[in-house]
């Protein structure tokens, strides 16, 4: 789908839910290299890490373990952990993230705020615009604000301040809450959650969100298509 | 600094492989229709224990309250079907008010 196309199709309400995120993404990007090389990392790890890796909270991770003088094997190891969880995107969303050598930049490109994006829309054609919208858009939004805060450096304070970190969980849950209303995936989702939560304290960052897999053992098919 | 380039370069390739995993397999073989539809739920399930990890949890301990009561009201509104700037603004609002207010 060429750049022209997903703006063609994107419905112009989506286009500024996935523009509020992204301004919202720099932000966060900027408090990242602000962070980092306050931490006392060169500018330039923090941004490379924007551009090769594109996982906000494995690269938040990466640098909080580098920059505690930890070892970088552990920092990478750790960074992978929380970045399992895109296999089971990538599953879900192969679709909308398409074949051929789009599959490349589409498999770069995701993130849990346009795979959300994606998942909370009904039509085909809006998964697949809204994917790659949110998915270009979040990686430029990301990088600039990696820039300008890495070059500002310890002046700018922890985005905490301004409530971004709860405003990125209600940013999921305001889209994934319509695909709750089926039974068998709010059950699947409820019991995962708490696998999750309960999990949290004994594992390190990343395995309690796959542990939360556990709860698609209550998940059942729509009964139509066992009924086929 | 060259540990610190190679720890990098394999998180980088690691990630990357991890996202490319998903589409590259669904091309080789051909997935039932009930297996499609557990994926998409496994999808769902694990953006779903995201919100609750990282609305309730810093690291291994508690997130404190303000956070939690900032999803907990984007969450309502977003129940209610308000507009999705209205979500993201209010819940970011009341985590930043609580706080304002001394609230940890």
């Amino acid at each position: 789908m060429s750049m022209r196309s997903i703006w063609r199709t994107l419905d112009p309400r989506l286009a500024r839910d996935i523009g509020l995120v992204c301004l919202a993404d720099g932000v966060v990007g900027i408090s990242y290299g602000a962070i980092s090389v306050g931490g006392g990392l060169p500018w330039w790890v923090p941004v490379l890490l924007s551009i090769v890796v594109f996982a906000g909270a494995s690269q938040f991770l990466f640098v909080g373990i580098v920059a505690a003088a930890g070892s970088p094997i552990a920092a990478m190891i750790a960074g992978l952990l929380v970045n399992t969880r895109h296999v089971a995107f990538g599953l879900a969303l192969s679709d909308e993230i398409g074949s051929g050598w789009r599959r490349w930049p589409g498999s770069h490109l995701m993130t849990d705020e346009n795979v959300a994006f994606a998942i909370g829309q009904d039509d085909p054609r809006q998964r697949r615009a809204a994917y790659w919208a949110a998915g270009i858009g979040i990686f430029i939004c990301w990088n600039l604000g990696t820039l300008v805060g890495s070059a500002a450096g310890s002046v700018i304070a922890d985005t905490d301040v301004f409530g971004l970190d709860a405003a990125f969980p209600a940013v999921l849950l305001a889209l994934v809450l319509p695909a709750l209303r089926d039974r068998s995936t709010r059950t699947a989702a409820l019991v995962g959650v708490v696998v999750a939560l309960a999990t949290t304290p004994f594992l390190p960052a990343g395995l309690p969100v796959l542990c939360a897999l556990t709860g698609l053992l209550f998940y059942r098919a729509p009964v139509l298509e066992v009924a086929r | 600094m060259t540990g610190l380039l190679a720890a990098i370069a394999i998180l980088a390739v690691g990630t990357f492989a991890l996202r490319f995993a998903g589409p590259a397999l669904r091309s080789r073989y051909e997935i039932p229709e009930r297996v499609q539809g557990l994926l998409a739920a496994a999808a769902i399930v694990l953006l779903t224990a995201l919100v609750a990890t990282a609305a309730l949890t810093d690291g291994t301990g508690s997130a404190g309250i303000a956070r939690p009561a900032g999803v907990l009201v984007g969450g309502i509104l977003a129940w209610r079907k308000a507009p999705f700037v209205l979500i993201v603004v209010a819940a970011a609002a009341t985590a930043a008010g609580l706080r304002l207010l001394g609230v940890p």
